[in-house]
Order: C-alpha cells, then structure tokens, then sequence
C-alpha cells in the first residue's frame, strides 16, 4: 500500500484509523525521494534523519513535504541552489516553515530551483539540471522545478514554492499538478530568499485544489517579521471550496489566446489552444459565465521587459548581502572588495550576472527615468487593467505556456513566433498581487498541460473555488508522472 | 590672504533615541562589548525583512515639525545601493524621494542676536556597522548596523565656522530637549558632512563646492571648515581657483588638513529606489497633532522669557537652558510661586553645586520644587535665616526628610514672642543712654540693640521678630 500517492485527507484518515503511522509515512517519501532524485535530480537536500510527528486534528500533521531550498530552514542547509551559499546553514525559521512546523507537518527534503528562483527552465541550480518526470529529456520550468517534480513523482503530496514571475504557476503546468501562489502578503516573505521583494510570494504545488488550499491555510497569517503580511484570519480556503460556481463570471483575453494572433503556430500550440477552448466549454457548462475581452496588445507586448526591468533591478539589490563576509565562502583577495568580487564571481551562475548586470544599468541615475520608472508606471497600466476586469468578472482565465514543457536540448523545440505575451502573461499576477491558480486541463504529445485562473486581491476563496469546480468536471486531478497517458 | 565670502551646509547624523533599532528588534544601546546588539536582519541573513520602529517615525517627525518642514502625505523609504563592509545588506534603508520634513528653517542665538538657519531636509535612515583597525586586521561590529540616524541637511546658510558652531550646539540642545536623542558626541553619535565654498562678496554665483565627509566632533568640523576656507582663498589668491575641484575630500585629525578622496567624475551612483518591503503609510494629522503636544518649549524661547520677563542676566539663563530639565526644575519653582531670581539664585549657587559634586540627576533630588517653596517661604517669614536654609537644604539632600524635621530638632530659635519681648525689654532697661543716643538720631544703634538680643540668646532669636519687637518698643519709649 502506498499513500504518497494519495490526497491530504485520505493520508489523514489513514493516519486517524491507524492504518499507517507517520513514521512509515516518512520510510515511503524518503525511498521514493531517493528514486525520484536518481531519475529527476530533484533535491538539494534529502532529510535521512527526520522524525516523525504527533498526529493531532490538524491534516498536515504526520505528512511529509518538501521545500523549495529557498526557505531559510533552521538547522537544515538552504542553498538558494546558489554556490554563493552552499554550505549556508540557517539558525532560524522562515515564518511559513515555522507555521507549518507547528501543524506538524513533516519537511523531508530541501528541492532544488533555477538559483534564487530567477530563471524558468530549472536548469541552473547549483546541483545541476532538474527533468521532468513525465519525460527525462525535458525540463520541468522553473524557478520551483524541484518542487514541481517531486510532487507530480509523488514523493509526497505538496511541496513549497515561490512565485517572483510563474516559478509555481509554470513548473505546475509543466508537470501536471496544480500551482497555487496566494494574494501578496498572505503568507510572511519572512525567511524566504528574496529575488525581487514587491513581486515574490510563497506558494504551493500539490496535486489537487483542495490540498493546495489546506497547506495555504496552514502557511498564512500575519507576521509582525514582515510588514507587507495582513490578517487574513477570517478566511479558511479549504472551507470555502463549495464547488457551486453557477453565475460566476470569467473572461480570457483575445490578444493573447485567439489562435490568429499566432500566424506560423506550431501543432503543438494549435493544440494548446484548442484544448483551452475545451476548457472554456466546460466552464460554460458548469455554469460559469465566459466572455472574450481584449486589451492593448502594445500594452501586453511591454508586459515581459517590465518584468525583466523591474525584477531584475530589485534581484540586483536584494542579492547585494551575497558577499562571503558573513556568511557563504570567503572569496580570495588582496582587500575586501576583491574578495567580494571573487566570491561573487566564482558563485553566480552567468544568468544571474546578465541580471544583475541588466537590474544595475536601469537603475543607474541617467538611465532610471527611462527604463526603471517607465517599467513602473507601464506595471501600473497592466494592474489596472487588470483591477478593471475584476470589476466586471470573478477571474481571468487563461492557458499557461505555449504548451507542454519543452525539451532540454533547445534545438528539438519547434517554436512559434511571437508567443511571448502567452509565455510571460502569469507575471501580470505578480506585478498586481493577485491569487493565481494553475491547474492541468489536458495532455499534448503524452504531456500535460495547464491553466490558470487568476482573480483579484483577497479573492482567493472564489479564485480557489472556481478552479475547484473546473478540477472536478475535469479528469486531470491527482495525476502521478508516468501513471497515465493520454 | 583676501576675505572671502565663506558659504557653508552641513549634513548632520544623529543616532535616535529607542528601545529597538529603526528596522530591527535588536536593542538600541551603546556597548562596550562588541556585536552583542544584533538580530537576523541586522546581518543581512538570507529572507530577513525590515520592520519599521514607530517611535523613530514618531520622533523624526517632531523634529521636522521643530524646524518648521513640511510634512508628506506618507511616510516613505528607500534604497541607497553601494558596496562596504560596513554595509551588511548592500544598501541603506533612507529616504530619499520623500523626506519626512522638508524646507524648514530654525531660529538659533547666535552671539548676542538671533540667526535663522534654512532647513533642506530631514530624514530618517539606518547608521552602518562600525569598522575597528587594526594593525594587521579590521573587524566589524554590527551593534551600530542598524541604529537609527535622523539626517538633518542645511541649505548653504552658513558663512563661518562659528555659525556652524552655534547651530551644531543648538540643535544638539534641541534634540536633547526634544527627548529624541542623547546627541552625545563623544559616543559618536553625532557625525557631519561639510560642504564649503567660497566667493567673492559680491560675486552672484556660488563658487566650486567641496565636501568633507564624515567628521567627528564640533572643534573637528570648525577646525576642517577654516582650514577648507583658508586652502581654497590662498588658491584664489594665487590665481589658481580652477585647482579648486567639485570633490569629496576627508578631515585629518592629526594634521588639521583636509584630502582628497574622490572626486566628482567618481562619485557613486546609488542607484535609489523604493524599499520594497516597507508599504509607504500615511501620516495622519491626527498622530501629528499628538506629536506636536509633546513638543517642549524650546531653549530659545526660554532664553527670551528668562531674560525679558524674568529679568535674569545673560549669564545666569544660559547656564540654566543649558539642560531641559535644569530649565523644566527652574519653572517648576516658578510654578510655585518662588520669585524668580530667587529661584535662580538657589538653583545656580546651590543646586547646581550639589549635583556637580555628586552626580545626582535633578530630577532625581530629594529637594524638590516644592520643598524649595517650603524653604524659602520660611526664609520670607522670617522664621530662619538664609544661612540656616542651607544648612537644612544639605540635611534634607542626604537625609531625605522633611524640612520641618529639621525646624523642629536642629534649630532652637526663639520665635515665642513674650519670651523674646521679656529678654528685649531686660535689654532695654540696662541701655538708657543707648536709647537716648538712638532717639536724638543715631538710628544705627537699631543693630546695636539686635545684637544685644543675639549676644543674649546665642543667636538664637528669630532676627524678623526682634526686629519687629524693637522697632515697637523703640517707638512707645519715644
């Protein structure tokens, strides 16, 4: 019998009556770690040594899950997946860490990430690339890749993510599960590795809605450690998945779904697209009011350098305290700054100096009222935008990627021109705070594909529970890699 | 060497007053035992987060309504980016788009008359960690990293070192009253940028600016700002002003010299932006409104209303608004009903002299305000002399009890007045011819008679009463 496979609830039933202890909950994850890691290079850091936990009321309590390496763990090496900090062993808590500890759940390994969650392919962690498990010679996305893959081999059923661009929303889709990052400020940032501070949320991947808004429920609150959290103690997700959506209001956007916007389209995305239309049905079906809107496509076509431009600026800051004075490996030098440029430079990866690199050169005084201040106020128009289609509907639906997770080897991709609006659209969530959910809706070639509902500020209940409902009168949920073709 | 027209703004940094530091729950206090004050973020470790410290958002503001800025709307941070080491996060929390206080000005005495000096900004920002050299090493501590510093940055309104003497000493005065901040220099806590430069008295256009960073000490900052002055007019005077650079150059204590450190081809880009993670919040009126209660009335203020209508010297106020709660003790006398050069005169010549000598705090004294009302009132009644009054002052300081214990057991004065008018009218009987001499207009025999009593009583009957009794009989004889 196996139970990592297997939804929250059911392993916690199975733990209430005794038919498995946490324990040999545990033993099962930690084998399957080890499988998943020998096929996937999943992890940062597999926990041989864990104890289990008390069993109590609490769902999460007993049940082993895994975290993104970009946690600050007390006691329990968090690399980032960065050289810069490889050997760096926190000596506190980030607060979702220590908010779940306290529901008992059980962290078994530390996953790996593109370094310090900047980068979508999970290909530059510092413990080299991560595949996906649903096909060896493709790449998960990223930046929560090892999350995204553990969870979709069942290890366990949820790990943590972050979320800066898409990091949980891609990687989810990629794999087949379901990625939920919360409205800002939700859950404490306290503890987590910053990439760029206005733009980055905690999150989670599981494979079902319901799990996702058990775990979130258990990571949120308000922390006095971090200024942008609110209270948000008169919200319980999971109680408010009632999966009755008849009346509810989506929209997707033409310019970026509408096949014609695409003139030299793969199969592939021919393919995607279609299947998100299949989708759209269902929802019409279940009642759900779906209406085709459209936006400035010049104003969605700046959408992907305003990410570049603002995120990076911040991420070249935010990573300035990587220095290997206090912590990390002491770089060589004759003085100070040259053991600071040697640690920097022997530590990063050659994306994220592009990056800072790029963050820098917009924040330099004659150059940040034309890139960094206009990527602000160009944000601005984008979350209005937004903010207004909040105003006349529940959410945005809309299909993630140009479809299924793409080959390691670049040159096997046949790509189409010009999707960049449709591969950088969930950066929209980001730039807005907004709760934003991907779950899959399909399969291409063997592989699964997503898609994502996002809604305004503090919607999250609705937003959760809309995504509930399409999950349910869909056949794609708790799906393992390689259990099922279609 | 010609006169130059000197033109002088200073950047102060003043450590703030808190239980916490500005971002941090670390404590605020000065240590002699290194990086002992210190939380996570105060190291800048992976994920941690600044919090705002209310009670610096609080004090920033009273001093920015103290100079007389305008308040914004919400109360912003942002980013100052640069490499040091005694940097730990890469980047100062400060303000730099929105100050707390802006375009102020404040009204200093400056020798025998008023200047009124122009406010830039006011801003609330992070101090750095401290660097200590050694010969072969240099360590850090991180009990400093953290620690808040409010920047006060003048216009260039100074046009001589002494200005900038008399302001740097009177803001120190109004931060102290103020209650923000002990702005002690001598544990550092209060650092200065110079910016100087000069021209001719009648030119229109400023000349080139140099900036001297980080000094350390009031006689430092005069000594760096006539130095400067005295390099750049020998320039001039020998033609060589365009040798004058926009630069930053540093104080040399040793040398009294000021050198080069960058000049402004080099100056750093600091690359500012909004902190992320502080949400800007508004400044309600209504919290401003409660601050501005709690502002005292200033030393300047003091000063005219001790010497206008109080009537003190010079001399005598200036030693009193030296210290807000001297001055706070001063009118709490007056409160009282204490005349005040009487008050003065106890505070100054005797108060004083004991906290001098015994470290005490004045508002720490067992002679409280309205003790001293109790003492001076019997002083006025006549019932001890002045020089009895500060005997019990001393009893009272070290043996913390009341006054009238000290009437009662210490003084045996004769204040009965039939006692006193049967040892006057003894007196009398045995001087006659003194009372003749007396009524034919020897009128300074009156002391003579007193002095009888004294001599009789061993100086123990009440001096008001004899007085009062003689001048009586002295009249009926008549």
């Amino acid at each position: 019998m196996t139970y990592m496979n297997k939804t929250l609830k059911e392993i916690h039933e199975a733990l209430k009556k005794g038919e498995v202890t946490s324990a040999e909950l545990i033993t099962e994850s930690l084998t399957k770690a080890k499988m998943v890691q020998e096929k996937c290079n999943a992890f940062v850091t597999i926990l041989d040594d864990v104890n289990e936990e008390t069993v109590t009321d609490n769902i999460l309590s007993g049940i082993p899950y895994g975290a993104k390496d970009n946690y600050s763990t007390k006691g329990v090496l968090s690399t980032g997946s960065s050289n810069t900090l490889k050997d760096y062993v926190p000596f506190f808590d980030a607060t979702a860490i220590k908010n779940l500890k306290k529901a008992g759940a059980v962290m078994i390994a530390k996953t790996a990430l593109d370094e310090f969650g900047m980068g979508g392919t999970g290909t530059t962690a510092h413990t080299g690339i991560i595949t996906n498990p649903w096909d060896k010679t493709r790449m998960c996305a990223g930046s929560s890749a090892g999350s995204a893959a553990s969870v979709a081999a069942g290890v366990y059923p949820y790990a943590l993510g972050s979320d800066t661009g898409d990091s949980i929303r891609k990687p989810a889709a990629y794999c087949g599960i379901v990625g939920y990052k919360p409205t800002y400020g939700m859950i404490s940032r306290y503890g987590l590795f910053p990439y760029a501070s206005s733009m980055d949320h905690c999150g989670v991947l599981t494979r079902c809605v319901e799990d996702a808004a058990i775990v979130v429920d258990n990571m949120k609150g308000q922390d006095e450690l971090d200024m942008t959290s609110w209270n948000s103690s008169n919200l319980n997700l999971e109680n408010s998945l009632n999966g009755s959506v008849k009346g509810k209001k989506l929209c997707y956007i033409k310019e970026i779904c509408d096949l014609n916007n695409y003139p030299n389209a793969s199969e592939e995305l021919k393919a995607h697209l279609a299947n998100f239309n299949k989708t759209i049905d269902i929802c019409r079906k279940l009642g759900i009011e779906v209406v085709e809107e459209s936006i400035d496509r010049t104003l969605l076509e700046a959408e992907p350098a305003v990410y570049v431009v603002l995120s990076y600026a911040e991420a070249t800051s935010n990573l300035s305290n990587l220095t290997g004075i206090i912590f990390g490996p002491r770089g060589k030098g004759e003085d100070i700054f040259a053991m600071i440029k040697d640690h920097r430079t022997q530590g990063f990866s050659p994306l994220i100096k592009r990056r800072f690199v790029i963050g820098s050169y917009v924040l330099q005084k004659e150059n940040q009222e034309k890139y960094f201040k206009n990527a602000q106020r160009v944000r601005r128009l984008l979350v209005d935008a937004w903010k207004n289609l909040f105003t006349k509907y529940d959410g945005v639906i809309l299909p993630v990627g140009s479809g299924p997770a793409k080959h390691l080897d670049k040159a096997l991709d046949i790509l189409s021109a010009n999707t960049d609006v449709l591969e950088e659209h969930l950066q929209i969530a980001n730039f807005g705070g907004f709760p934003s959910i991907t779950i899959p809706n399909g399969f291409i070639d063997n592989l699964p594909v997503g898609v994502n509902i996002t809604g305004n500020c503090y919607d999250d209940a609705n937003v959760l529970n809309i995504a509930y409902a399409l999950e349910q009168a869909m056949d794609y949920k708790n799906m393992i890699a390689g259990e099922r073709n279609e | 060497m010609n006169n130059y027209k000197a033109v002088i703004g200073i950047e102060m940094h003043c450590e703030l007053k808190s239980n916490s530091k500005v971002f941090s729950a670390a404590r605020n206090s000065f240590e002699e035992l290194a990086n002992c004050n210190i939380q996570p973020l105060d190291m800048a470790f992976p994920g941690t987060l600044p919090v705002v410290n209310k009670k610096c958002v609080k004090d920033a503001i009273k001093i920015a309504k103290i100079l007389h800025c305008q308040i914004p709307e919400y109360m912003t941070f942002d980013r100052k980016n640069y490499y040091y080491p005694d940097l730990p996060k890469g980047y100062q929390i400060t303000q730099n788009t929105e100050p707390v206080g802006i375009n102020g000005y404040l009204e200093i005495p400056f020798k025998d008359k008023t200047i009124t000096c122009l406010i830039h900004d006011v801003h609330l920002e992070e101090d750095s960690a401290a660097l200590e050299h050694f010969f072969d090493a240099t360590l850090i501590n991180y009990n400093r990293a953290g620690v808040p510093l409010l920047e006060l940055v003048t216009e260039p309104c100074f046009h001589s070192a002494e200005e900038v003497l008399a302001f740097l000493e009177y803001i120190r005065l109004v931060y102290q009253y103020a209650d923000v901040s002990e702005a002690d220099t001598k544990k550092g806590q209060i650092r200065c940028d110079v910016n100087v430069s000069i021209m001719n008295e009648d030119a229109k256009e400023l000349g080139t600016k140099v900036e001297i960073k980080n000094v350390n000490g009031f006689a430092n900052i005069v000594d760096a700002i006539n130095y400067e002055i005295k390099r750049q007019s020998e320039l001039k005077d020998n033609g060589r002003y365009q040798e004058v650079e926009q630069e930053t150059r540093r104080f040399d204590e040793e040398t009294g010299q000021t050198f080069r450190m960058r000049s402004k081809v080099d100056a750093i880009d600091y690359k500012y932006f909004a902190e992320p993670n502080i949400p800007k919040f508004k400044i309600g009126e209504d919290w401003v409104k409660e601050i501005e209660k709690e502002i005292p009335t200033l030393p300047l203020e003091r000063k005219k209303l001790y010497t206008e209508k109080y009537q003190l010297s010079l001399t005598d106020t200036n030693i009193i608004i030296k210290d807000k709660a001297i001055a706070d003790y001063f009118e709490a006398c007056l409160k009282m009903g204490i005349k005040p050069k009487t008050a003065a005169n106890w505070l100054i010549t005797v108060i004083l002299g004991y906290l001098n000598k015994t470290d005490a705090k004045i508002s720490e004294i067992y002679m409280t305000p309205e003790r001293l009302k109790e003492l001076t009132d019997l002083i006025d009644k006549g019932v001890i002399s002045s020089k009895q009054a500060k005997e019990i002052f001393n009893h009272v300081l070290t043996e913390k009890k009341e006054i009238k214990e000290f009437i009662n057991s210490d003084n045996n004065q004769i204040s009965d007045k039939d006692e006193l008018t049967k040892i006057i009218d003894n007196i009398l009987n045995n001087n006659q011819s003194q009372i003749e001499e007396y009524h034919k207009g020897r009128t300074n025999l009156f002391d003579y008679f007193v002095g009888q009593v004294m001599k009789e009583t061993r100086g123990q009957a009440n001096p008001v009463l004899t007085k009062e009794i003689l001048t009586a009989k002295l009249q009926k004889d008549n």
